[in-house]
């Protein structure tokens, strides 16, 4: 057992799989000198040798393609992106190669990578670092799309995604890289990709999110827990492929959900997990599904961000709309 | 050109000739006639230079060129007949296609367009699978276990990375395995061909990458494609060796990409070909060129012709005969026919195969939606 942040855990885990497996390698912007912008790479170079991480020129395209063809050849190539906002220049290869070699060839050619992007807002940074347009690579098939935010399923998803047989898009909340330590266990462990983690037990409402806004839905969940409601917490984790099963038992136990996440409203992965929800659930419900959610705006810059970061309030007054009912 | 180090480095400057690398080929006489700046095999049939090859490796080269023509001439009148989706005839570029594959090794990997049928052909994909892939199915990019060759990329240059990526595990893990890519004059407008270039150059990978500038992307000439003199000289800005050949000289296309791979081979890094041809045919099926270009520009070139020029050859060496060009044609179309048939005959393909696919283990997603109701 070691007490590590979120940031030291996905160290940890990268370490962990150069260990176990020669055939990862690292690659990305800044990430072998420096150890990347985050350092989540810190010191992984001069433990594994340049030949195993490896600074790349400025091209997030190239970083994307040149790790696919590694993953088409035999590797397990693990490829950093230093922001979300800075992903789509690799957009093209994520959703015309990288998605689809195992379709386009009827499994006999795949793509096993993983592409590691922090996403988020909160720490006022420059604009374009600080998006959470997760739904644009949810909304691909033949990719899986995974969100810790814990730094015990940080290590586990992680070395999951790495053993995957299928590319995984793999997000990290910058926001909580430093924020809380956890006691995790130093062996190799993996935590599956799909099923929801269920955080905390409650009975009247199910609170559910992912990433960074897991720290403002807990809250809310505290706050609720001192006005004598009991909330259940759930943490999606995976968003592609998704627990339609996980959340939906929660619901029919509870009969109200809140769905809260930082991207913006319209067009979110709240629509879809609201959409299961009636889909399958309608007749458990006590109240509508509420989505507490960022604006449908640019991310603003920092002196607006407070604006527009889903709130503690918010979550708590979304959650008494559905006890209202 | 470039200056490296290794001698095998200087056996590809060799190629160039003297003046090439600083202008002295016109763009008027590059772009417009087609005189490219290496070649052994001159149209009319007579030898410039000692060819490297056998006679009876000549044979085999204008044999496997019959063969590719046949496969392209066989899927216009598929595609015709409503049997085969879009099609992008190759004809004109048989020699680049052939040549270039004939110089690799039969493991080594290859990324290609949809335009480059006979180069994944005798690359080793086999002709059913590129007939079931242009039916409309899935599983012609399911090549045989072996074959190293990516199905046709059909985005213009978001494959020639893959060819770097490849390479590079290879070299990584120990191989002496290289990877090609082959893309047309058009793609090096794309951002991508430049990431490609810079990595492969950058980590020094055992790429060769093969450009067929047949003119002409759809309807845009090469000549507003790029301001550069040649697209062998962009080489040089990436620190490695650039050589423009004939390209429809199937045996200075075959000496220039096996140099290239011989220095990937050897650890020396990748380089640039660009073999200087002409799409005779339209762009696809769906293309009209008489918008923009001359009808008897295609005539001039079809005095040009690849495989033309191959048959004068064996014909002035007693070589060639038409009993010999009868049976020729008589084995491709065969071949062709065959399979044809084999893939017309392959079963529809089921809704679960399509929804088996996406990942190892459909996801409970797809679980639900292959066991739900449709």
């Amino acid at each position: 057992m070691a007490e590590l942040n979120l940031a030291q855990a996905l160290n940890g885990a990268l370490d962990t799989a150069l260990d176990a497996d020669e055939r990862v390698v690292l690659l990305g912007e800044d990430i072998g000198r420096v150890g990347g912008v985050f350092r989540i790479t810190d010191g992984l170079r001069e433990r594994h040798g340049p030949n195993r991480v490896f600074d790349t020129p400025v091209a997030e395209s190239g970083i994307v393609g040149a790790a696919f063809g590694m993953a088409v050849a035999g590797m397990r190539p693990v490829c950093e992106l230093q922001f979300l906002g800075f992903s789509y220049p690799a957009y093209d290869q994520i959703i015309n190669h990288v998605a689809r070699i195992r379709n386009r060839t009827n499994h006999r050619f795949t793509a096993p990578m993983v592409i590691r992007i922090p996403y988020g807002g909160g720490i006022g940074a420059a604009e374009h670092h600080s998006e959470s347009t997760e739904a644009i690579y949810t909304h691909i098939p033949g990719i899986k799309v995974v969100v810790p935010s814990t730094p015990r399923d940080a290590r586990g998803l992680l070395l999951a995604a790495i053993e995957d047989p299928d590319p995984v898009v793999f997000l990290e909340p910058i926001r909580l890289y430093r924020a809380v330590k956890e006691d995790i266990p130093d062996i190799y462990y993996k935590v599956e990709i799909g099923p929801v983690r269920m955080e905390r037990a409650g009975d009247d409402v199910t609170l559910i999110s992912w990433g960074a806004m897991m720290r403002e839905t807990r809250a809310a969940a505290d706050q609720l827990a001192e006005a004598g409601v009991s909330a259940e917490v759930l943490d999606v984790r995976t968003l592609s492929p998704l627990d339609r099963e996980g959340i939906v038992a929660s619901v029919e136990k509870t009969g109200r959900a809140v769905v809260v996440h930082e991207a913006p409203l319209s067009g979110g992965m709240g629509g879809e997990i609201a959409a299961t929800i009636a889909e399958r659930a309608l007749y458990s419900l006590h109240a509508p599904v509420q989505r507490v959610a960022g604006w449908d705006t640019i991310f603003p810059l920092k002196r607006s961000e407070a604006h527009y970061l889903p709130s503690v309030d918010r979550i708590v007054d979304a959650a008494s709309k559905t006890l209202e009912v | 050109m470039s200056s490296r180090k290794s001698g095998l480095g200087r056996g590809l400057d060799a190629l160039i000739p003297s003046g090439a690398a600083s202008g002295a080929v016109t763009r008027q006489t590059q772009r417009d006639e087609g005189v490219a700046t290496f070649r052994l095999l001159n149209p009319d049939g007579s030898v410039r230079d000692r060819l490297p090859i056998t006679l009876d490796e000549m044979k085999s080269l204008y044999a496997d060129m019959v063969e590719a023509r046949t496969y392209d001439t066989k899927s216009i009148a598929m595609q015709r007949q409503g049997r085969l989706a879009t099609y992008a005839p190759f004809r004109g570029q048989e020699a680049a296609q052939i040549g270039a594959a004939a110089s690799l090794r039969e493991d080594d990997w290859v990324a290609a367009t949809y335009r480059d049928a006979a180069l994944n052909w005798r690359a080793g994909y086999p002709w059913e699978l590129l007939i079931l892939g242009r039916t409309g199915d899935e599983r012609g990019g399911e090549v045989p276990r072996g074959v190293n060759v990516l199905p046709p990329s059909i985005t213009v240059g978001g494959h020639m990375i893959h060819a770097v990526g490849l390479a590079w595990a290879e070299n990584l893990m120990g191989t002496d395995r290289i990877a090609l890519t082959s893309f047309g004059d058009g793609a090096t407008s794309e951002g991508d061909f430049h990431e490609a270039m810079n990595f492969a150059a950058v980590f020094n990978t055992p790429t060769v990458f093969f450009c067929q500038n047949n003119g002409y992307a759809i309807s845009y000439p090469t000549s507003e494609q790029t301001k550069s003199e040649s697209i062998a000289i962009k080489a040089e800005a990436y620190g490695m060796p650039g050589v423009q050949v004939d390209g429809n000289d199937v045996v200075a296309v075959l000496v220039a990409v096996r140099e290239a791979a011989a220095l990937a081979r050897a650890g020396d890094g990748p380089s640039l070909i660009e073999a200087v041809t002409y799409r005779i045919g339209p762009h696809t099926t769906a293309d009209d060129p008489s918008r923009y270009r001359a009808e008897d520009e295609g005539g001039r070139w079809e005095e040009k012709d690849p495989l033309e020029r191959v048959r004068r050859l064996l014909e002035r060496q007693g070589a060639w005969t038409v009993e010999w060009q009868a049976d020729l044609e008589a084995q491709a179309s065969a071949t062709i026919e065959a399979a044809v048939e084999w893939a017309e005959a392959i079963p529809e393909p089921t809704f679960e195969e399509m929804l088996n696919r996406m990942y190892a283990e459909p996801t409970p997603p797809l679980r639900e939606q292959l066991e739900g109701d449709r």
